[in-house]
């Protein structure tokens, strides 16, 4: 399962690499995100309100979300998905592996943006470092939901517009612990508390891919 | 009760193919020998990309009976079946932002074959030369050539390759019509869908020939 899942992850790190779909779309789609959020808020307002955790995250999802279509979509043609098909690899290790890259791209993805959160939300510098560790949970359990999530909206060829609709209920609770965490974080209170509900859905998450992912895939 | 002997590699008996409630396939019935060529033709929507599909365990036997390679294909692990077969489609079969190399090694690995093959494969169906081109830079012809590539590194017991010579100049088709005539002496099964008869009458395939989801023709 371990093998499946490295040589996974990194046939899809690869295909990221050579695309550049994060570099040249993903990222400064939420970078231009951020930039409204801190114009919405003004200057005097950025560096006081405490939606800037809220409205990090709310641009997260929809980076998330773009993700996960192109994790899925790289999967999607039918002679792709028969090609590998008849290779006969592990499903559990397939949905680690997908995981597995999804949240490296959503790590990349959010050290870019809570730089911007410094930049154009004002965020604390120390209280933005202080949320890395919860920030890294969080995102990793977004992308193991996600995966599934991804391959029970039809896989690559499910209508995008489906994956969001049945995602956002699984995703609400990990954003809202995230949220919590990273506010905790910049304003004191109990960052861990929050961070340990985001560790245990994404070990609950992981545990539902590797038993369901397989089902899901062959339905 | 579906048998097969060690001759046989494929057996379907009044196998149903329901996608949707509708009937890809509406009863069929045939077997096929160990290191046999067949070739099965019939216009657009007869059939033909499904029952390639039943054979390789990339959908599920609604009705009926079938074996292949000795996999009940209603109580068998698929999974097991699809190891051994290789799949050829007409939409590219493979990773488009990947090199064919690297196409090859992602297979390999999977597969735990040895990634010394991957240069003899390449060498042999001709794209030594474009190893490290992605695949969505090649051509049509070179994209099948990927494609057989790909299956020739695993060395599957059944090969299905559905419509193969879509899109292919002389020189592919002749090329296809030799590796094919190597692969069925050499014991392997292939099933061919094609939307005419094969050209090449060195490799006298048994031809069949379907309509409205059933064999309404065997030339055996």
């Amino acid at each position: 399962m371990i093998r499946v899942a490295l040589l996974v992850a990194a046939k899809d790190l690869r295909i990221e690499r050579r695309s550049r779909v994060l570099l040249w779309q993903v990222l400064p789609f939420g970078v231009m995100a951020l930039v409204l959020c801190g114009l919405a808020l003004g200057p005097v307002q950025a560096g006081h309100s405490n939606a800037a955790p809220g409205l990090f995250y709310l641009v997260m999802l929809l980076v998330a979300l773009l993700m996960i279509n192109r994790s899925r979509v790289i999967e999607g043609s039918p002679g792709t998905r028969a090609s590998v098909a008849t290779l006969g690899l592990d499903p559990a290790g397939v949905f680690l592996g997908k995981a597995l890259a999804l949240t490296v791209e959503l790590w990349l993805t959010g050290v870019v943006l809570l730089g911007g959160a410094v930049l154009f939300l004002h965020t604390q510098l120390s209280g933005t470092v202080s949320a890395l560790p919860s920030v890294a949970v969080t995102l990793a359990a977004l992308a193991a939901a996600g995966t599934l999530y991804g391959v029970m909206s039809g896989g690559g060829q499910g209508p995008a517009t489906l994956l969001p609709v049945l995602s956002l209920p699984a995703f609400a609770p990990l954003l809202i612990a995230g949220e919590r965490s990273f506010s905790a974080a910049l304003h004191g209170g109990a960052l861990w508390q929050w961070w340990l509900i985001s560790l245990v859905a994404l070990v609950a998450y992981l545990a539902l891919g590797i038993l369901l992912y397989g089902v899901l895939e062959e339905s | 009760m579906t048998t097969s002997s060690s001759s046989t590699r494929v057996t379907l008996r009044d196998a149903v193919v329901l996608v949707g409630g509708f009937p890809l396939l509406s009863g069929v019935n045939l077997d096929l020998a160990v290191g046999s060529l067949s070739v099965v033709t019939g216009a657009n929507g007869a059939g033909k990309t499904s029952l390639l599909r039943l054979l390789g365990g990339l959908v599920t036997l609604s009705r009926g009976t079938g074996e292949v390679s000795g996999i009940d294909l209603k109580a068998g692990d698929l999974r097991v079946l699809r190891r051994r077969v290789g799949w050829l489609g007409h939409e590219g079969s493979f990773y488009d932002d990947l090199s064919a190399n690297e196409n090859l090694v992602f297979a390999a690995k999977a597969l735990e074959r040895p990634l010394a093959d991957i240069a003899t494969v390449l060498d042999r169906v001709g794209l030594s030369a474009r190893a490290s081109t992605p695949a969505k830079q090649l051509s049509a012809g070179q994209r099948r050539r990927l494609g057989l590539a790909w299956i020739m590194l695993r060395r599957p017991e059944l090969w299905l390759l559905d419509e193969p010579y879509a899109s292919l100049d002389d020189e592919g088709r002749t090329f296809f019509d030799e590796l094919i005539s190597d692969v069925v002496n050499a014991g392997a099964t292939v099933v061919v869908s094609a939307h005419d008869p094969l050209r090449s009458s060195a490799l006298r395939p048994r031809t069949l020939t379907m309509a409205g989801g059933l064999i309404v023709g065997d030339d055996s």
